[in-house]
């Protein structure tokens, strides 16, 4: 029944092995990016340039600012008793948050009651932005309880009991609350999903563009042989690019891969048969190699955007979460992030990889029906 | 001619892109052994009739039987039997010649003895042997079009399909390729060429003449030109174009195709004409010339009988 299928795939290793720089071209793209990404893609904010304004000078003020100076968090890059030298950091950005202590400050806080801080922030990254003030609350939190724990010490005969709720985070799955931790699994998803969906639409485009399909198609052989042909090789190469990239998430950059290997491949499968459909069709769409490079690029970022690789899905406005429904990266991140991280199984698991099997199935009809059309 | 000696045959064969009627109930026939040339201008549905018979295009209506199979209901077996060669055969330029053999016979479930000593005798005759471990790609053009005529009859086809196989190709190579042709028409291989070449086509056995996506006439080479209205003459100038200007639309001139250096008048009396065009040009100081009776050539036929400009 398959009998063309064998020719098909020993004409595609051999034209892989004739390609001295296919390893290259395959392997190389995948290894840097992931250095890239897991070095470079991280929330986590250090060294936040800070100015600080003290108008007060007293005790308090500089055992504040000393702590602002303790934390790696933040970098004091000035501190000073002129208000225009705050402005001025600011605009230039010297500085992304200025904080002024006012003139007062310490006798207030002395007097045993609360006094205000100023926080001005430069909100052009509104996310570096947000987590420095996170830290900064932290910082100021930690602060006031030295102060009333001294003032506390001083009247010691006469205590009140504090009451407060202190907060104790414990951190599941990635205790370190490191963002590589989230990144990289999901790095491994896209960075596969955009090679293979660009090899196999730019293979097939090729043999197009070059001739082949159609002397192919006087053959006695089937299309779905044809197809077969050309994406069982992609489909193993896929299966290389993952294994690659998770061996050198697991073993350079230390992430915990604590699930079931055979749900990581079981997920991977499904995934990149989803990734050969989405080729698949986008070459039925492009007659030349450049047609498949702009749709290629066209329909690769949403896929990107929506898959909740960097942004929730669940921030996104009800008409993009729809879409992030036919989106294979969507559950092959759900998948691959837990395996990697949370260890659940097929139990927690099942409906991702249904979908995917879904998406994978109905992409792969509608290709291979639009592929026969393709050839007219 | 009985079926048995039909090798293709096809009637009403329509097909339309869009709005553009590209072939419109096209009817032939072609004898086994037969070289069967189709000829028009570009555009005129040359390969969209060789895609029909390929199996690799479905017409919207019409019938084909190549070889007694039905193409359109039986693509597949239809297929073993068919070689289709398009302008440009598609090679694996990153294969061997020997590669390209190898994956061609494959794909036509070519046995291993056969692969070997067909491919040896083609190689030979393409004059290709000492290259089969050379890059496709490294290949010339006309060395290229060979390779894919040896690719195309590795699995021994009943009919080969040929669309303007030696467009770009040395005179050496066409002359190669032309000799493989006949070689194979003398072991009854049926064959089907669209061509650019009018003297390709006058080695045709048989012709179609194709306008707009329909065949005009479709006869010997010997008989178009009998069937051709009028005589020919020959007018060498040296300014053949403002000729032509001059002679078009005058009594008794049926046609006017300039060939180069010389202008092709069809005229309805030779004996009358030619004086009365002497002294036409004569009084338009035209300067030295020669006006002799001509043979017809296919691109004269095709004028004649379609009315157009022909491939050339």
């Amino acid at each position: 029944m398959f009998e063309r299928l064998s020719v098909m795939l020993m004409k595609e290793f051999l034209e892989l092995k004739r390609d001295r720089w296919a390893m290259f071209r395959l392997i190389v793209p995948l290894i840097i990016q992931m250095l890239v990404f897991g070095y470079a893609a991280t929330f986590t904010v250090h060294h936040v340039a800070t100015s600080i304004l003290d108008l007060d000078q007293s005790q308090a003020s500089r055992s504040l600012i000393s702590h602002f100076v303790a934390t790696s968090r933040f970098n004091v890059v000035d501190v000073t008793q002129n208000r225009d030298d705050i402005t001025r950091d600011i605009d230039q950005s010297t500085a992304t948050i200025a904080i002024v202590i006012h003139a007062g400050f310490g006798r207030t806080l002395g007097n045993g009651q609360s006094a205000p801080l100023q926080v001005i922030v430069d909100g052009t990254n509104s996310n570096t932005a947000l987590i420095a003030l996170g830290y900064l609350s932290q910082i100021v939190a930690q602060f006031s309880e030295d102060q009333s724990s001294r003032a506390a010490n001083f009247r010691a005969d006469t205590a009140v009991p504090e009451i407060g709720i202190s907060l104790q985070a414990r951190p599941w799955f990635n205790e370190g609350l490191d963002d590589r931790w989230f990144f990289i699994p999901g790095v491994i998803g896209t960075l596969t999903l955009l090679q293979v969906v660009s090899l196999t639409a730019f293979a097939i485009v090729r043999e197009r563009e070059v001739g082949t399909l159609e002397q192919i198609m006087v053959s006695p052989i089937r299309p779905v042989e044809f197809i077969l042909g050309k994406t069982v090789p992609f489909f193993l190469i896929g299966l290389g690019d993952i294994a690659l990239v998770s061996a050198f998430g697991i073993f350079w950059f230390h992430i915990s891969f604590i699930g079931n290997p055979w749900i990581m491949l079981l997920g991977a499968s499904l995934f990149l048969l989803a990734a050969l459909g989405i080729g698949l069709l986008l070459s039925t769409f492009s007659r030349t190699q450049q047609q498949a490079f702009a749709l290629n690029f066209f329909f690769v970022n949403p896929l990107f955007i929506l898959s909740g690789f960097a942004f929730p899905i669940a921030a996104m406005p009800k008409l993009l979460q729809w879409f992030t429904v036919i989106n294979p990266l969507r559950y092959f991140l759900v998948v691959i992030r837990a395996v990697f991280l949370k260890g659940v199984g097929f139990e927690v698991l099942w409906p991702d990889l249904a979908a995917m099997a879904l998406l994978a199935l109905v992409m792969l009809t509608v290709s291979v029906l639009r592929f026969r059309k393709s050839l007219d | 001619m009985t079926t048995n000696d039909i090798a293709i045959h096809a009637q009403r064969l329509t097909k339309s892109f869009g709005a553009v009627r590209a072939v419109q109930e096209a009817s032939f026939a072609v004898s086994r052994g037969e070289i069967f040339g189709l000829v028009g201008p570009d555009g005129a549905g040359k390969t969209t009739i060789m895609r029909m018979l390929a199996g690799v295009l479905r017409p919207d209506a019409g019938e084909i039987a190549v070889d007694g199979v039905d193409v359109v209901a039986e693509a597949e077996r239809a297929k073993l039997r068919i070689s289709y060669m398009p302008q440009r055969f598609g090679l694996y330029e990153d294969l061997t010649v020997a590669e390209n053999i190898f994956f061609y016979g494959e794909l036509f479930s070519v046995s291993r003895d056969a692969r070997i000593t067909r491919g040896r005798e083609l190689l030979e005759a393409a004059g290709l042997l000492p290259f089969q471990r050379r890059l496709a790609g490294q290949l010339s053009g006309g060395m290229k079009q060979k390779l894919g005529l040896v690719c195309a009859l590795i699995h021994t086809p009943r009919v080969l399909l040929l669309d303007e196989p030696t467009t770009g190709v040395d005179p050496v190579s066409r002359r190669d390729f032309w000799a493989i042709l006949y070689n194979l028409r003398e072991n009854g291989v049926t064959i089907f060429i669209s061509t650019a070449y009018m003297d390709e086509a006058e080695r045709c056995s048989r012709l179609a003449l194709l306008h707009a996506g329909a065949i005009r006439h479709c006869d010997t080479p010997a008989r178009l030109k009998q069937a051709m209205p009028g005589a020919l003459l020959a007018i060498y100038a040296s300014d053949p174009r403002s000729l032509r200007d001059i002679i078009s639309g005058q009594p008794g001139v049926l046609g006017v195709l300039l060939m180069g250096d010389r202008v092709h008048v069809r005229v309805d009396n030779p004996e009358r004409r030619i004086p009365q065009l002497k002294s036409l040009l004569a009084g338009q100081g035209a300067g030295e010339m020669e006006i002799k009776p001509a043979e017809p050539g296919i691109e004269d036929v095709f004028v004649a009988l379609v009315g157009q400009e022909g491939t050339a």
